[in-house]
């Protein structure tokens, strides 16, 4: 697929949102390329859903402007609202409706005509296994396919842009990654931003993640640069091939090793007599097999060597730390 | 216009699916016909006026408690589950979501008052009936209903707790009804203000067979300016 380059299909420019005196998201700025899939993260009250509201023109930003589609959402809400779909968080709806009922009133309003309206509904209800409820009401209905109900509403019109907020949130594991697997297909056609606070489901379907933090953006990068690559680390544990070994100085040896950005020693390994380092590797390089030099010339012995990408979840927690219970 | 009509539709089917809407039509019979039954069969004569002008017992007074009852939900319950959410980011624009909302509630009343034709219409068989202030009647019940509801729409967007949308709509409505009485104990200038001001001073001039264009304005311009400030407060969010 020839991606045109730079086409941003989502923009945030400045967000901001004030709730009376809390401000709620600060000058958030992003953008979203066409086909690309991107995974809004943050931590609870940072400002996802604040945002996500404002990009589908439910709330009016206090300052900036969403665009989507090249639609500038308070000039012509209606106008980008057809090229979105969108699922809000915890999936409201209209509890004392039937399925299909409330299928085909979305659809009506989506502006879907009636012979189209047929087909679509039989795709979009396959593909998130709805067949089975179509006639139930939705009140009945459990959590997860609530969910599904309110992602196949995000469907119906066959939207270019799909803002899902929290799409598997109380969903069993198995629904999870029948979700996952939905969201990966949707994918490959569509431009998805999705807010999720399960890190691996980022990991598993998306290209690029935001993280936001107190209403601001603290990371904004492809998955694979936040998780390992640059900076990758790697654990060593090291024993002395005749005698004892001195810290400071196996530490200055694999410290001089080229490509090495730090070299922390670690807690006391298992085996007595050895030491425990975290090497952090600088840039997207791999200097094990200079460390396994350094070893050999510096005359001890490398008992294991193995190389961790960062997790997400380091970065995450990193990025996000001073989230104690007294913000909340 | 299509948004407007799929919205009036859900609402209505909403409306039937729940107990509201037989408890709105049986109400409405058993005033009007005991009403009439006091009137026609106790004065012993075929006159439906009774059935118009505002009384106690009379439908129009059922109204300022039915048409807040009937409104209550139609915002407040979508501020409360989150569907508003929904709703509004739906491709329709605030004004078609609070028409279609009030046009289901103006649906529902309007049946439960053309039901009560069935009185007149029986009447007639037994004595002479004249139908052109029947007509006129019934086209000032409906355009005091319509605008009961505008108000019970409005304020069923002030809040997301429907007992208090009631609340404060039927003290609205109330006040705006029983001020016709009030004005009697007032200076004579203030007492008319507050007469052309009342809802019921409206109904009782066409309860009496004459359509003024005078009573139809009223009417209208509180529809429009009730509905006008719905539309300003859903736009708001209050968020
Ligand atoms: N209607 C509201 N009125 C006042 N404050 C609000 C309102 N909605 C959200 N907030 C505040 O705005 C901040 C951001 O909330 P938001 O719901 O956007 O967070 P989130 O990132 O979606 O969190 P979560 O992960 O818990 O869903 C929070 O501090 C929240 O308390
Ligand atoms: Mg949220």
């Amino acid at each position: 697929m020839a991606d045109v380059a730079g086409e941003s299909i989502i923009e945030a420019r400045g967000l901001r949102k004030e709730y009376g005196a809390t401000v709620a998201v600060d000058d958030v700025s992003f953008r979203v390329a066409r086909g690309e899939v991107v995974g809004f993260l943050g931590p609870n009250g940072a400002g996802k859903s604040t945002t996500m509201k404002m990009l589908t023109g439910y709330l009016r930003p206090t300052r900036g402007a969403a665009v989507v589609g090249g639609i500038p959402v308070a000039e012509d809400p209606l106008g980008a609202q057809r090229k979105i779909g969108y699922l809000p968080e915890s999936a409201p709806l209209y509890d004392e409706m039937m399925v299909i009922d409330f299928l085909h009133f979305v659809g009506e309003l989506r502006g879907v005509d009636a012979a189209t309206r047929q087909t679509r509904l039989r795709t979009v209800c396959q593909r998130c296994g709805l067949a089975d409820v179509l006639g139930k009401d939705i009140g009945q209905l459990s959590k997860g396919y609530r969910q599904r109900v309110g992602l196949a509403q995000a469907l119906l019109h066959d939207p270019d842009v799909l803002i899902l907020d929290e799409p598997t949130s109380g969903l069993d594991p198995n629904q999870i990654v029948e979700i996952r697997q939905l969201i990966r297909e949707l994918g490959k056609d569509k431009t998805i931003l999705l807010s999720t606070h399960i890190l691996p489901e980022v990991q598993a379907s998306c290209t690029r993640v935001i993280i936001i933090h107190r209403g601001s953006v603290v990371a904004d990068d492809s998955t694979a640069a936040l998780t390992g690559g640059a900076g990758a680390l790697i654990q060593l544990v090291v024993a002395s091939a005749n005698g004892a070994l001195d810290p400071t100085q196996v530490r200055a040896r694999l410290a001089a090793v080229p490509g090495v950005r730090s070299v922390e020693p670690q807690p006391q390994p298992s085996e007595a007599g050895a030491l425990a380092f975290l090497v952090r590797a600088d840039g997207a390089g791999d200097p094990r097999a200079d460390l396994f030099r350094a070893a050999v010339a510096g005359g001890f012995v490398l008992l294991e060597l193995h190389r961790e990408k960062a997790s997400l979840e380091q970065t995450f927690r990193s990025l996000t730390k001073g989230e104690g219970l007294a913000d909340a | 216009m299509r948004n407007v009509l799929a919205i009036m539709k859900r609402e209505l089917r909403a409306y039937f699916d729940a107990p509201v809407a037989y408890i709105v039509l049986v109400a409405f019979l058993v005033v009007a016909g005991w009403m009439l039954f006091s009137q026609v069969f106790l004065i012993d004569r075929a006159d439906v006026r009774g059935l118009f002008a505002p009384s106690p017992f009379s439908p129009s007074l059922l109204l300022v408690i039915l048409a807040p009852a009937v409104t209550m939900r139609l915002v407040a319950e979508e501020r409360k589950t989150g569907t508003i959410e929904l709703l509004t980011t739906l491709p329709v624009t605030d004004t078609q979501v609070i028409l279609g909302k009030y046009l289901a509630a103006l649906g529902l009343l309007t049946i439960a008052l053309l039901a009560t034709l069935a009185y007149p219409i029986t009447i007639s068989f037994l004595g002479p009936l004249d139908w052109g202030p029947v007509l006129a009647g019934y086209v000032g019940l409906i355009l005091f209903a319509a605008a009961l509801l505008a108000i019970g729409v409005f304020c069923s967007t002030l809040t997301d707790n429907q007992i208090v949308a009631f609340i404060v709509a039927f003290i609205l409505c109330a006040a705006l009804y029983f001020v016709f009485w009030l004005q009697i104990l007032l200076p004579q200038s203030l007492g008319a203000i507050l007469e052309y001001a009342s809802v019921s001073f409206h109904l009782d001039n066409m309860a009496r067979g004459v359509i003024d264009t005078r009573d139809i304005v009223y009417y209208l311009s509180l529809v429009i300016a009730a509905l006008f400030l719905s539309v300003q407060s859903l736009s708001r969010r209050h968020a």
